[in-house]
């Protein structure tokens, strides 16, 4: 079951090497997005987009806010 | 959308998912660095001064006042141990009795910005508002410290 973590547990998190999947469409990852993050849009995420990242290595998935 | 994300990454077979529920206005109001293309414009986080004066509730108005003319501010933030901004003390405030606590004569709930507001907006907003300082929070309510209009002024008539 996914873990709702704050942001100092991103920071710590991304110290320990997690990766960061924004999950909004292209063009407002673009824009702006956490520092390393990766962009898989929520429509487009499935085995082959989701591929590129590490099953075994902790995942965290964010959008804009609470939405 | 990031819950349904955070699940979909597991049926995929992630083995340790998280879910980041802020997400990216939360970070920005923060403070924290972005990347992209947006990133580069200048936001009061660039530009804030943290050397504002702060006092604790119990700090006497007089002592306050002292602190805030030798760092050449005339105004001064009250915030408690946890550096949370609880008030304001104002160049009026400060020029009153001296001997009240910082508690009884601040100006409780002053508004505040976020550090990820960006400059052109906020000159905009300063102009019309008259301001000419402004304190910058967390979105968590955390003192960053202060901005000056001539501050922004100055940083937005450079090219």
């Amino acid at each position: 079951m996914p873990v709702e973590v704050n942001r100092t547990d991103v920071l710590r998190l991304m110290d320990e090497g997690a990766q960061l999947v924004e999950v909004l469409p292209p063009a407002e990852y673009d824009d702006e997005h956490l520092p390393g993050a990766v962009s898989i849009p929520l429509k487009e995420l499935d085995a082959s987009s989701a591929g590129s990242l590490d099953p075994d290595a902790p995942v965290i998935a964010y959008c804009f806010d609470y939405q | 959308m990031s819950p349904r994300a955070a699940w979909r990454l597991e049926t995929l077979g992630f083995k340790e998912v998280y879910e980041y529920r802020g997400g990216k206005a939360d970070w920005s109001a923060a403070g924290l660095p972005m990347e992209g293309k947006l990133a580069a414009a200048p936001r009061l986080g660039k530009v804030v001064r943290r050397d504002v004066t702060r006092a604790g509730l119990e700090d006497p108005v007089g002592e306050v006042a002292k602190r805030a003319t030798a760092d050449g501010w005339d105004t001064a933030l009250v915030v408690n141990r946890e550096g949370i901004l609880l008030g304001r003390l104002y160049k009026t405030q400060l020029d009153g009795d001296p001997n009240v606590t910082a508690e009884a004569a601040m100006e409780n709930g002053p508004s505040t910005f976020r550090p990820d507001v960006y400059v052109s907006q906020m000159t905009r907003l300063m102009r019309d508002k008259d301001l000419d300082t402004a304190p910058v929070t967390t979105s968590d309510g955390m003192v960053l410290g202060m901005v000056l209009r001539e501050d922004l002024e100055a940083s937005s008539t450079t090219p």
